[in-house]
């Protein structure tokens, strides 16, 4: 996936919301839209089910314990593999790895993203110039191929190379977000005011500017979650993860291994693909609903003019 | 004209980072990984191989760092990229040339006709605001957009090559049968062999050219010049296409030019799925063969592509959309 920006409608959010309100807001919006309350079902179940993988499938993931080659039963519901091992273990064990990666991505990315983005509008000047300069560059440089070039590098793969090689190359987007963002903001009364009250520069960010700045923060958590689910995936795929955790990845690598579609096993590798699926279905349908009822201004017809470039 | 020239300055930085970027790599991961390849490919290779490889990743070597670095940078600016080691004493340029044009013919015609119907959906769906097609495209692609692009691929291999029989479903035409050419047969095999691929693109990509349409469509149909049209009495297809969406497509051919970049790169798991003979497939086998010096040339090619196409792209716009050239 050389992720060219997705169907996701990209957005230039204007509106600017206090931080409670904000929160509010989300309850209020999770509520209120049928997108977001089918987003919040779809991810509670994951993370439930991430929790206590135990208490659904009773198998174990790794054990080759079965038969090879079974077809789906009430004993396994998904069958087995050609090593014998039970594809609904695999598929339910597996939910704690994807959803590590995105949950731990996501706020890192979203993190480095908010410190570089409004830092650089937030100072101004020469910082301002050099870090808008490191953010355009890594947003113009191919981020699968790059991570695939890393990882391949990295030899001892590990869920936590995954993590830091993602992390490191795919805060861009997001920081450069936050940056147009917070530069509609320097010039405000309020940020004026903290300035003359002779607040640090560091209390103005953390204190003053970030949490005015919530709910494009939370958004980009979301997409950057959305965006770790695959990008990890992929890799898993193709066999630059750690071939024994267990994962959809790295599911759907061993049974392209064992050209499973071609053999007739295909759920081996249409289950776990169908689960990304719907996880990466979850946090978008969040986001997308968020995006409507958390400003306002994009909802009608003025949505989505994608401001690219410079 | 200063707009031009900034893009231009970037371009040169960006090729700078990449370049420098694929030298310091493998010379900074932990664990050498360029010593482990060497280490495995040392009986296979004569001594001149193992001698290029050396220089390559700068083991062994008597020379700085920064000598290693000029000396990296001038072979790559004399286009001079190492020997494959899975293809072994072929050159990677070569290897390269040989895959190049199976992804530029399957992703390229792809591009361009996911661009052309999407662009059309788009204007469609934004002129009938409500009806049927935008009601139900908006939605299709919020989900199509989070489905992995290998996994439409896997899902299309099993329903129409394995299941239905409709389209081979793997390689670039048939290997043992077919013997590449200039004639009828074997140009029929190759449009069945990438059938299918070119579906699991086009369905991936379609929904951003769609979108992207139709939502600068819709602000322009909002526009004063529009709704004089409309009193002027003029026919609905002329607003539509002259009034309307010809100042909507600006983002869109922007996109286009950028697209294009992507060509390269832009189908690499799909490519390994259907084990389609291009570069995408390519730089998968080196990686995993640990053919380092092909997967840096690979690396190359491909943000090289990109960079150049982002390039076109802001000239492009400074070309095309006058407020550009006044706002620098």
């Amino acid at each position: 996936m050389a992720m060219p920006v997705s169907g996701v409608p990209t957005k230039t959010r204007a509106a600017q919301i206090p931080a409670g309100h904000a929160l509010a807001r989300v309850g209020r919006a999770i509520r209120s839209s049928r997108k977001a309350a089918t987003g919040t079902v779809l991810l509670v179940i994951f993370i439930l089910v991430a929790l206590f993988p135990g208490v659904i499938a009773h198998d174990s993931p790794t054990q080759d314990a079965y038969p090879p080659r079974l077809g789906p039963s009430s004993a396994h519901l998904l069958g087995t593999n050609s090593y014998g091992q039970d594809l609904f273990a695999q598929v339910i064990w597996g939910t704690r790895n994807v959803l590590i990666i995105a949950f731990t991505v996501g706020l890192l990315t979203t993190g480095i993203a908010v410190l570089i983005g409004v830092a650089a509008a937030y100072l101004g000047g020469g910082w301002d110039g050099t870090l808008s300069v490191v953010t355009d560059v890594l947003l113009v440089i191919p981020l699968f191929p790059l991570l695939i070039v890393i990882a391949a590098y990295a030899q001892g793969e590990s869920t936590i190379v995954l993590i830091t090689a993602i992390t490191l190359t795919s805060w861009s987007y997001t920081a450069r977000q936050l940056r147009s963002q917070a530069l509609t903001l320097r010039n405000r009364d309020f940020l004026e005011a903290a300035r003359v009250r002779g607040e640090r520069k560091i209390y103005v960010i953390v204190m003053e500017v970030i949490p005015t700045m919530t709910s494009l923060i939370v958004a980009s958590f979301l997409t950057n979650a959305l965006y770790a689910v695959l990008l990890s995936s992929s890799l898993q795929f193709i066999g630059l993860g750690d071939p024994n955790t267990v994962s959809w990845g790295t599911t759907l690598y061993w049974a392209q291994n064992n050209a499973a579609l071609q053999t007739g096993e295909p759920l081996w590798a249409i289950a776990p693909g169908f689960c990304i699926a719907l996880l990466g279905a979850a946090f978008a349908l969040l986001n997308y609903a968020f995006d409507e009822i958390g400003n306002p201004a994009l909802r009608p017809v003025r949505r989505s003019k994608r401001v690219r470039g410079a | 004209m200063r707009y031009v020239l900034r893009r231009l300055g970037f371009f040169v930085l960006t090729l700078w980072v990449a370049l420098t970027l694929n030298f310091l790599l493998p010379r900074l991961m932990p664990g050498n990984p360029a010593l482990a390849m060497l280490a495995k490919f040392h009986g296979e290779l004569g001594p001149g191989g193992l001698n290029a490889l050396e220089t390559l990743f700068g083991v062994n070597t008597h020379q700085s760092l920064l000598q290693q670095y000029f000396g990296y940078l001038h072979d790559v600016f004399t286009g001079n990229f190492g020997i494959s080691l899975s293809e072994y004493p072929a050159t990677v340029t070569s290897v390269i040339g040989s895959a190049i044009w199976w992804t530029v013919g399957l992703v390229g015609v792809t591009t361009v006709l996911a661009f052309l119907l999407g662009t059309g959906l788009g204007i469609v769906s934004a002129w009938r605001r409500g009806g049927k097609l935008d009601s139900i495209v908006p939605p299709v692609f919020v989900i199509t957009s989070a489905i992995p692009y290998f996994w439409v691929a896997m899902v299309l291999v099993l329903v129409f090559g394995i299941t239905l029989h409709w389209f081979p479903s793997q390689g670039g035409y048939y290997v043992t049968t077919d013997t590449p050419g200039l004639n009828l047969t074997f140009f029929q095999d190759v449009i069945n062999h990438a059938f299918l691929p070119a579906l699991a693109l086009l369905i991936t990509t379609i929904g951003t050219w769609i979108l992207t349409m139709r939502n600068t469509m819709i602000t322009t149909l909002a526009e004063d010049y529009v709704r004089m049209a409309r009193a002027k009495g003029l026919p609905g297809r002329r607003i539509m296409l002259d009034y309307a969406a010809r100042n909507a497509i600006l983002p869109n051919l922007v996109g286009f030019a950028m697209s294009l970049g992507f060509v390269v790169s832009g189908a690499i798991l799909i490519e390994y799925v259907f084990n389609y003979p291009g570069v995408g497939y390519m730089l998968l086998q080196a990686v995993s063969g640990e053919d380092y010096p092909l997967m840096q040339a690979l690396f190359l090619l491909i943000t090289v592509a990109v960079l150049v196409a982002i390039l076109a792209a802001d000239l492009l716009t400074a070309l095309l959309d006058p407020r550009t050239r006044a706002a620098r």
